[in-house]
Parts: C-alpha cells; structure tokens; sequence
C-alpha cells in the first residue's frame, strides 16, 4: 500500500517536474491496458460462459451475460412451457407460451387463458430471456460424474509428488553443495544429463518401467516418473552453495549428525529456494497432462485434467461442463497466483528457473 | 489462546488429508468393465443394470469404469500390450483387438444361446480360422445412415427425396435447403473411416483382391473419396468440420447439427438416442434411407460388444446376465438402439415420433446392407483401412497433398501398418 | 488485515512443521547408525542415493530401453514378443525423396511434424522475445501498480496446458466470442482453428500468450540488473529515449536475451499439450508437431498398429535435437559466466 503511494507521488511529481509526457508513456499504458485485457479477457470470458445453459453456450452470436428462456406453469399441462414474444399476423405483440411444435408452425397457449390456443409459424416467435446463473454446471459434474474424486486424485498427486520431490532433491542438492567427495563431477554431469531428457522423449520406455512395476492405473505410476527434478537439484545446489561454512562446522562440533546438520541448518536457511521449487512443482503436477493420460484408464484414478479432456474428448462436447469445470480446474491455481502472486514474480525473476 | 486453536485445526487437517490418502487406495475387484457410454443416456441404464447383478450376487463385485471413447481407442490396447486392462470392455474395434479377447465358452451357461442370438457377429470377434469361441456379445448393432433436418426442407420448401435416391441427388437437394434458407452447412460427415465405407461400397469399392486381402484404393474408392473432395471445395462440406482435429481422429458434426445449422448429416443409428434426448423439440429429424451409387445402397453395418480379457466364471456370469433377453431387451429399450440379437422384441421406450422414425429407418436398413461391407466390418485389419481413408483424404482436402498423391498414400499405409503388424 | 495474514501464514507453517519434524526425526534414526558404520566422509553417497535411484529407474534405463524399442519392431510391449528389425525405424525415418517435400518421404507424418514445429519454433521463439523484451521494458518504467501488471503478464504461465487450449478453443471457434466481435463489427467470420494459416497461427499466438510471462520476468531481472547511472550519464549528456536503449538496454540485456532464445526454443521443440487441445493437430497436419507425431504413432493409433519402435525411433532423433540445443546452451553460458568474471 505503502510502497504504490509513493509511486503515485514518484510520478505526480516527476511529471510536474517534466511537464510533457514522451510518446512511450502514453503507448506503455495503452499496452498495458491491452494486456490486462488479453490476459484476464479470456478467463472472464470462460467464468461468465461457464454458467450459461448448453443452449446458451452453444448460441451464436453469443450473449455476454448468462440468460436462460423463461418457464411459465399453464393450467392443464404437466411441464411448465417456454415463453415466447410472439407476433401476430394483426402485427399486435404478445407473449404465448409454447405447447409443442410441429414441424414449421407452433402450437401456442396463452399462459393466462388457457382456453386460447394459437398457430404461429416458427419465425414469428422469439425467445424471452432472463438473467440466470447455471450453478447446476458446477454441481453436475461434481455430483454425477465424480469431479470430487478427480480433485481429491490431483491433489494427492501434487501434493505427495512435491513432498518427495523436494526431500529428495534437496538432499541431493545438499550432497553437492556441502561435502567434497570422489565422483562429485560425475554425479553432476549425470543430473545435467537427466536435464537434456524430458518425459516427453522416453514415453514409451517409461511407459514399460511403469509397466513391469505394475503401477499402470496407480497414481504412483504418475508421481514417481517426474519425482527427480534436474532443475530442482540444480536450483537448490546453486543457493546451499552461498550458505556459511561456519555453522555446519559448528554443527559438526556438537555432534549433530550429518542428517541433523541437512534439515536443521541447511533447510531451514534454503527456505527461499525450497519454496520456489515447491510452487513451480505444484503447479507442473497439477497441470501435468501427457503422462497421466497415457498412464491412467480407470476412471477412479482420474485427476482432474484427464478428466477434464474425457468431457471434451466424448463423443460431442458437453461444453457446459467442461466451461465449468475448467474454472474449478485453475481456481486453486488462481488462489495461490492471488496470495503469492508478488513473492513468485520476485522469486523466480531471482533464481531466474523453470 | 489463538496459537493453541491453530494447533488443533492444523492437527485435525493432518489427520483428515491423511484418511484422503488413506482412502485413495483401492478394494480388490472382481469384474472390471471399461465402458463408454453415449452420456447418460446409455450409462445410466448400465450402471443401473450393474447395480441390480451386484445386489443378486454378493460374491462378485462389477465395477463399471466409464471412460471416454478415446480411452477405448487408444489406452485400452496399449493397456492389454503391457498386460493391464480391464475383465471385459465395450469394444468398437472389434477384429483388432482379437489377439487379447478370452474364450469363455466354458464359463457361460449355454454356450448355444450365444449361438443363435448372435451367431453372425461372434465371426468379427474371433482370430482368422478360429469357428467355436465366444468372447462375448453385441451390446447394440449399428447402421451407418445419414439424417435430414426435417424441418429445414419444410420450411425451404424441398421435398424429401425417397429410396434410390443418388448421393448426388441428395447433395443438390441439401444445397438447395441451405442455399435457400442460408444455412452455413449443407452436408456434415462424422470424420470417420467407417462412415466413409458405406457410400464408398455403394459406389462401389471392393476393399480386398481376389485372395480375400486387403486392397484400398480401386475405382470406386476413388469415386467416393473425389466425391467427398469436390463437396468440400464447392461448399458442400465445410472444411471447419474435419479441419479441428487431424490424423485419424473421429469428430462428429453434432454441435453444429443442435444447433441446426446442419441440413443433411452422415451418421448413424446410435445417434438416436442422443438426437431424442439434444434436438428435442428444436426441430425434426429424419433419418433417410442411405443414399445410392451405382454399385449398391449400403450404410456400413457396425456396432459395439462386450468382449472378455479374462475367462472365469465371474466373468461368465456376468456376460451370462448382461446378454440375456430381459436385460438386453431393456437396455436396448431405454438407449433407442438396433438389437444386435437375432430374436429380440423391444419395447422402445419414447414418444418421440423422429425416434421412432429413426429406428424404423436403421432396422429397415440392416437387410439392404452389402455383402461387401459386411465383410470389411467382418476383418480383423478393417481399422487399419478405415485410418488411412480418412487421414489422408483429410489432408487432401485442406491441400496437404493432392487426391492422386492421397490415395497412393492410403495404399502404402495400409501396406507399411501390415508390414509392421505381421513382420516381413 | 495483516494481523490475519500472518496468522494465517503460522497456520500453514504449524502444519507443515509437526508432521516434517516426525519424519525428519524418524529417518535420523536410520541415518544414525549408518553413518556411524561408513563415517561422515561417506554420506555424501547417501544424500545423492534417492535421487539416483529416480533417475536411473526413470531416465537411465528408459533410454535404454528406447534404444532397445527403436531397433525392434512389431505391435508388442514386451520385448520377448518383439522381432529384431536393425535400424529399419530410422532407416523409414529418413527415407525420402527429397526432404523439402514431405510427401515423398515413406514417413511423411514425421517430416510434417519437423517442419511444422520448425516455423512454429521460429516464429514462436522470435514473437516471444520481442514481446518479452518489450513488456519488460515498459514494466520496467516508472509506471502506476507495477506490481499489479507484472502478475497480470504473469498469470497465464500458472495455467496448465489444457485449460490454456480449452480456452482459446472456446474464443476461437467458428461460432466463438471472437468471431461474433468481428461479424458485429461488419467483418466476415475467420476460421481461426480449421484454416491451415490461421491454425499455425492461433496456435502460436496462444503459445506466445501461455508463456510470455515468464520470460518477462527473467528479461526485467536483467533489466533492473542495469546500473542507474548509465541511464543518468546518458541522460545528461542528452542522449535521446531511443538511442539510450539501442546504446545501452539492450547491449547490456543480451545475455537475459540469449536465456531466454535459448529456453524458448527448449520448450518450443517440445510443445504438444496446448497445440493438441487447441487444434487437434489439425486442420489435415497443419499444426502437428513432432511430439504429437511420436504420441500417435506410439500410443494413441486409434485402433492402427501401435508402431512402439518407430516413435522410439523418433524420440531418439528428437532427443538427439534438444541435446543439440542444451549443449548451445551450455556453451554459451560458460562464455557468460566467464565474461561476468572479466568485468
């Protein structure tokens, strides 16, 4: 808060102090602009078609805000029946609600006479809309087709897939920071070798290792593959290496062991790279597609986005659910980029990583 | 006080993320099915007839895993190559998977039921040579057949044309609604290498030499596949149908026929249940006889089955169940599909008239269907020839390859997948 | 409001801490004794074993095993029921006619996908730089809510892939938001998605969009890296807006630049996910890339023979590509590491 005041006062003054605006500040607003709209544009976009009715949804040109016919209850028929603007062949204006259509003519009532029955061909009527959110396009898929399963599933994912790769990295990160030891070089050419092979080149053979550990159809088979980050070694290795040598050796004096010197000094003091690699993990593992796709069939050990591209991929889309569900799909997402959105900007532009 | 609060929620989250993970771990199964479904309207009848045989045999525990189309095309082999894979699954790829299908000829209760009710399908499951095992059984029969919007000709004025009519003839009278009534999309094909082969077949593509082995491309081949280029460059067919995906992938024009922007669609019969249940009450549709050319007038004959990976009793049971006449029956009643069982009544339950139509329509079909089709449906390598139709006439159509360069391509595909297949 | 910030900020850490102290202590119960048996000078071993362990199970012997795949053919998994073919798989990779024109090669797919992801690389990469560089420049400026637009061009990097396609899928369509601005407008409707121009390039325009901000941010750390009086020297000397920044910026920003044109490319060759959403691959094969080839030749066949060796095949050369590109990339940071040293 603080800091943009002072900002706003920077400029205000400065440019008193100027008097003329350059060309490039006006164009940077203008860019900017441009940019909170093409960024953020698409996102609202999906937020406000994600509670449309499919027919909504699937209308063209398509409205802004979401609209639904309105229903209307007509003595004598079971179903309550859509309400048209009709107009009639006198030219006057109404309002019928439709019984049935029949080929190129309709079957109306009017909603307060029931007694009065109209033809009107089609063209001559049109659809009276109201204001109406969908929630049933968020409920839907969470109650019928097990979108909580499917989140519970990710979350397991990313959130097991994290912790052990973190531990592992950093523990090897600590090993190639802190000690000296025969066959150090060889080990780091071996990690800087793994970086030049994503998943995306072995898919096959990782497919066969997962295969013969029988963790096709397991959620292990998705976690384990990805768990030895090279980026997250060497992120890690590269911020030990500036800690102080004089604690550890402190340690050491006190008998601690080399266990108890790695996650009581080393980790606690690399919490600033630590968190960075936990963010990037967690968002790589919860948007992880490719290999969960190839990896998971059975519909209880769907994560979200499998389950996400199953809704698209069935044979025609349900377009309703999957604009709804894709929300739910970066909503926590959205969460952490809101409340670590300045510590992630600074952080990554500092370890400079992906 | 606040810090002590903390502590016990963080310690109550532990322990409910704990029961989370806990909880993700499975029971053991007894009969897997991998399924896919036409959205609810199929799946929910399935899981409801599951339910029922579960509640009646508390010692065997089917479980319906529903899974896109897409994970049957693609997973599920790679699954079965590693030795993975569910006890029975809805299969549409019926002769290529057939290395991995299991006899279960000695765990059902009478193998002769099978026999008669569906004699002529059980041959597109087995291996080449192989006459005796049943691996399992037709949950629906398909036709390939194209719909009108019925409407959309009433309101233009054009007549429907009858039985006989030409492909030709069809896509004036389609161009004549559309152009009339400005609809963006005359004529829209599902993308797909079997829907392709009826007209082909009609048109007169043979499919295989004289041995009986595969032979893409010939006269008639060429006449549909020329037929199919030249519509979508005068705008018969938009080219926005089949462009949004590539390779062998199947699309349906369904959006775009809801939304009736569509005046005449090359399908099939299960999209009945699926038109009663989207179009509604937004327009007619009609399903038409399917159209000639000069060597038949023929839809491909298709379908899904239930087929067994694993042969026990359970499995036995369970196949034993799901294919007898009552739940068949009924099954087939609530999706609007044509039985593929010789002697079952159905008792449809709509009121729709197009669904009745339709159905009419499809099981009026099935007798007209040429012998040459029935035998591509028949072979065990047909996915291989539908795959190279349709990739390559694709990439002809947006100007990747010209339709010469296409259809020597389409023979080398078949040719090179074969190779790769049997070796040599 | 802040008060509750941190409170929640405890919260998090309160859980993170008791079950992380459990474990710790757990496993230096192990670690104990064992460095006890080997001696400190020997746990270094130890740190690395787990790691070790995870790439030797998931990177070492997969590549192996990929070697192994791409000399044997058939429709199998396992390798008991598959035939030795020799180098048939590349052999097929690299029989064409003439290169220049994919339809002469015996796998023509394969080249369609080099070629396409070539333009998509170079176009993508070459788009990315300049428009990193440029937002990077204005965020840099003395500008009201900085802060607030950096995460602003931030925010899509976050999305996965596929959420990133489904969107612009949904913009884009034939009957999508975009083209009723454009029929409102008096334009006529652009198949954004299904022409093969326009495929290529929404694809690399959704690309550009997914991406950009990350390499935003490592151009504006260069940037910022810049000391002030340079720009104050330049400024009293009068040198103009435009000269400052082809004189001094962008001199100075060319090792973020290089960074950044080389992870893009990286990337660029490897992208699969968003394209395949988006597109499909298609219109025909306009838009797919080489990694969507090795995934349909391997894995998703649609029902055609699952050709394992040949995508194997295809992954060796496209490994063999990025190792290229890593090595570029190695090289040239050692040349930046070395003249950091210098100055």
């Amino acid at each position: 808060m603080n800091s943009s005041t002072n900002i706003i006062k920077d400029i205000v003054t400065q440019k008193k102090y100027k008097e003329k605006y350059h060309w490039t500040d006006y164009f940077s607003y203008f860019y900017l602009f441009l940019g909170v709209f093409l960024m953020f544009g698409p996102i609202i976009w999906l937020g406000l078609s994600s509670v449309k009715t499919n027919a909504g949804i699937q209308e063209y040109p398509p409205t802004i805000l979401p609209l639904s016919q309105i229903q209307v209850e007509v003595d004598g028929y079971d179903k309550p029946l859509s309400l048209y603007n009709v107009t009639l062949d006198d030219g006057s204006q109404t309002q019928l609600a439709e019984i049935k259509r029949v080929g190129i003519t309709s079957k109306m009532v009017d909603p307060n006479d029931a007694e009065k029955k109209y033809k009107i061909p089609i063209d001559k009527r049109e659809k009276i809309r109201e204001f109406s959110v969908q929630w049933g396009n968020y409920l839907d898929p969470l109650r019928k087709y097990n979108f909580l399963l499917y989140f519970k599933n990710s979350i397991f994912v990313t959130v097991i897939a994290t912790i052990i790769t973190l531990i592992i990295n950093s523990m090897a990160a600590y090993a190639l920071s802190i000690y000296e030891f025969r066959g150090k070089t060889v080990a780091l050419v071996f990690v800087i070798g793994t970086l030049l092979i994503p998943l995306t080149i072995i898919l096959v053979p990782v497919f066969y290792v997962i295969a013969n550990f029988g963790m096709i159809n397991s959620l292990w088979g998705v976690i384990l593959p990805g768990a030895a980050t090279p980026t997250g070694v060497f992120l890690l290795r590269q911020y030990m290496l500036t800690l102080p040598r004089e604690l550890i050796e402190a340690a050491r004096m006190d008998h601690a062991s080399e266990w108890a010197i790695y996650w009581r000094i080393v980790l606690p003091l690399s919490i600033p790279a630590i968190a960075v690699l936990a963010i990037f993990s967690i968002m790589w593992r919860w948007n992880d597609f490719l290999w969960p796709l190839i990896v998971l069939s059975k519909s209880e050990v769907y994560t979200l986005q499998i389950a996400l591209n199953a809704f698209h991929g069935e044979l025609t889309s349900q377009w309703n659910y999957v604009l709804a569900m894709t929300m739910v799909t970066l909503l926590p997402i959205a969460l952490i980029f809101a409340y670590l959105q300045k510590f992630i900007t600074t952080g990554i532009a500092s370890t400079g990583m992906k | 006080m606040i810090k002590y609060f903390f502590k016990a929620i963080s310690v109550a989250l532990i322990t409910i993320s704990l029961t989370l993970i806990s909880a993700v771990s499975f029971a053991a199964t007894d009969v897997r099915i991998m399924w896919y479904g036409d959205g609810d309207k199929e799946n929910v009848p399935m899981q409801g007839q599951i339910d029922a045989f579960n509640a009646a045999n508390p010692d065997i525990n089917v479980i319906l895993d529903i899974v896109p189309y897409d994970a049957i095309m693609n997973t599920l082999p790679i699954q079965l190559a590693a030795g993975e894979g569910p006890d029975i699954a809805r299969v549409t790829d019926l002769g290529g998977l057939n290395k991995y299908y299991a006899d279960i000829t000695p765990h059902v209760a009478n193998p002769q039921y099978y026999e008669d009710s569906f004699g002529p399908f059980l041959k597109w499951y087995r291996k080449a040579g192989d006459t005796s095992s049943i691996h399992g059984f037709h949950s629906t029969m398909t036709v390939t057949g194209p719909y009108v919007n019925k409407t959309l000709f009433e309101q233009a004025g054009v007549d429907l044309l009858g039985p006989g009519a030409t492909w030709a003839e069809w896509a004036d009278a389609a161009n004549a609604v559309a152009s009339k009534l400005d609809i963006p999309i005359p004529m829209a094909w599902d993308r797909s290498g079997h829907r392709v082969s009826g007209p082909a077949v009609s048109m007169g593509a043979k499919y295989f030499d004289a041995n009986g082995d595969p032979k893409l491309v010939d006269d008639g081949l060429k006449a549909m596949t020329q037929m199919l280029y030249d519509w979508h460059q005068d705008g018969t067919m938009s080219k926005d149908l089949w462009g949004s995906v590539s390779g062998t992938k199947y699309h349906a024009p369904n959006d775009w026929w809801n939304a009736a922007e569509v005046v005449f669609m090359m399908s099939g019969s299960w999209q009945i249940g699926r038109f009663a249940n989207e179009v509604g009450d937004d327009f007619d549709w009609w399903a038409v006889p399917a159209p000639c050319g000069p060597a038949a007038c023929t839809g491909m004959p298709g379908g899904n089955a239930l087929l067994a990976f694993t042969a026990n009793d359970a499995v036995g049971k369970v196949m034993d169940y799901l294919s007898s006449k009552e739940q068949l029956g009924a099954f087939i009643g609530e999706v609007l599909a044509i039985p593929g069982h010789l002697d079952l009544p159905v008792d449809y339950q709509t009121d729709d008239p197009n669904a009745k139509h339709a159905l009419e329509t499809f099981a009026g079909a099935v007798p007209t269907i040429d012998q040459v089709a029935f035998d591509l449906q028949a072979h065990v390598d047909n996915r291989i020839m539908f795959n190279a139709i349709i990739s390559r006439l694709g990439q002809a159509i947006v100007g990747e390859m010209s339709l010469e360069e296409a259809w020597v391509k389409m023979d080398e595909d078949v040719e090179k997948q074969l190779k790769e297949k049997y070796g040599g | 409001m802040k008060n509750i910030r941190s409170k929640i900020k405890n919260f998090f850490i309160t859980i993170f801490k008791i079950p992380f102290g459990f474990l710790m202590h757990t496993i230096d119960i192990i670690m104990w004794p064992i460095q006890k048996i080997i001696g400190v000078r020997n746990m270094p071993y130890i740190f690395l074993l787990p790691n070790l362990i995870f790439f030797g199970l998931f990177v070492i012997i997969p590549l192996g095993v990929n070697v192994a795949f791409s000399i044997t053919g058939g429709d199998e998994l396992l390798f008991a029921d598959r035939e030795f073919s020799g180098s048939k798989h590349y052999n097929d990779l690299f029989n064409c006619e003439s290169y220049l024109n994919p339809n002469t090669c015996k796998e023509d797919f394969f080249w369609r996908g080099v070629y396409n992801t070539i333009f998509f690389v170079i176009f993508q990469v070459g788009l990315m730089i300049f428009f990193s560089l440029l937002t990077a420049v204005i965020l840099n400026k003395k500008i009201i809510g900085r802060g607030f637009f950096r995460s602003v061009f931030f925010f899509p990097v976050l999305l996965s892939p596929v959420v990133v396609g489904l969107i612009w899928q949904w913009i884009l369509l034939k009957n999508g938001i975009l083209n009723a601005v454009i029929e409102a407008n008096g334009g006529d409707k652009f198949s954004f998605l299904t022409d093969p121009g326009w495929a290529m390039t929404s694809s690399i325009f959704v690309s550009i969009w997914a991406h950009m901000g990350f390499y935003t941010l490592i151009v504006l750390a260069g940037l910022q890296a810049i000391p002030p009086n340079l720009y104050e020297a330049a400024e009293m000397d009068g040198t103009s807006t435009e000269r400052t920044f082809f004189r001094i910026t962008l001199p100075l920003l060319m090792p973020n630049l290089l960074v950044v044109f080389i992870l893009a490319s990286i990337k660029g060759v490897q992208t699969f996910d968003e394209i395949y959403v988006l597109t499909g691959g298609g219109p025909g094969t306009s838009t797919s890339l080489i990694v969507q080839y090795i995934f349909t030749t391997g894995f998703a066949s649609s029902g055609s023979v699952q050709n394992f060796g040949l995508a194997a095949a295809a992954s060796m050369v496209l490994g063999i590509v990025l190792l290229c590109l890593t090595l570029i990339q190695l090289f040239l940071g050692r040349n930046k590491e070395t003249k950091h040293q210098e100055i």
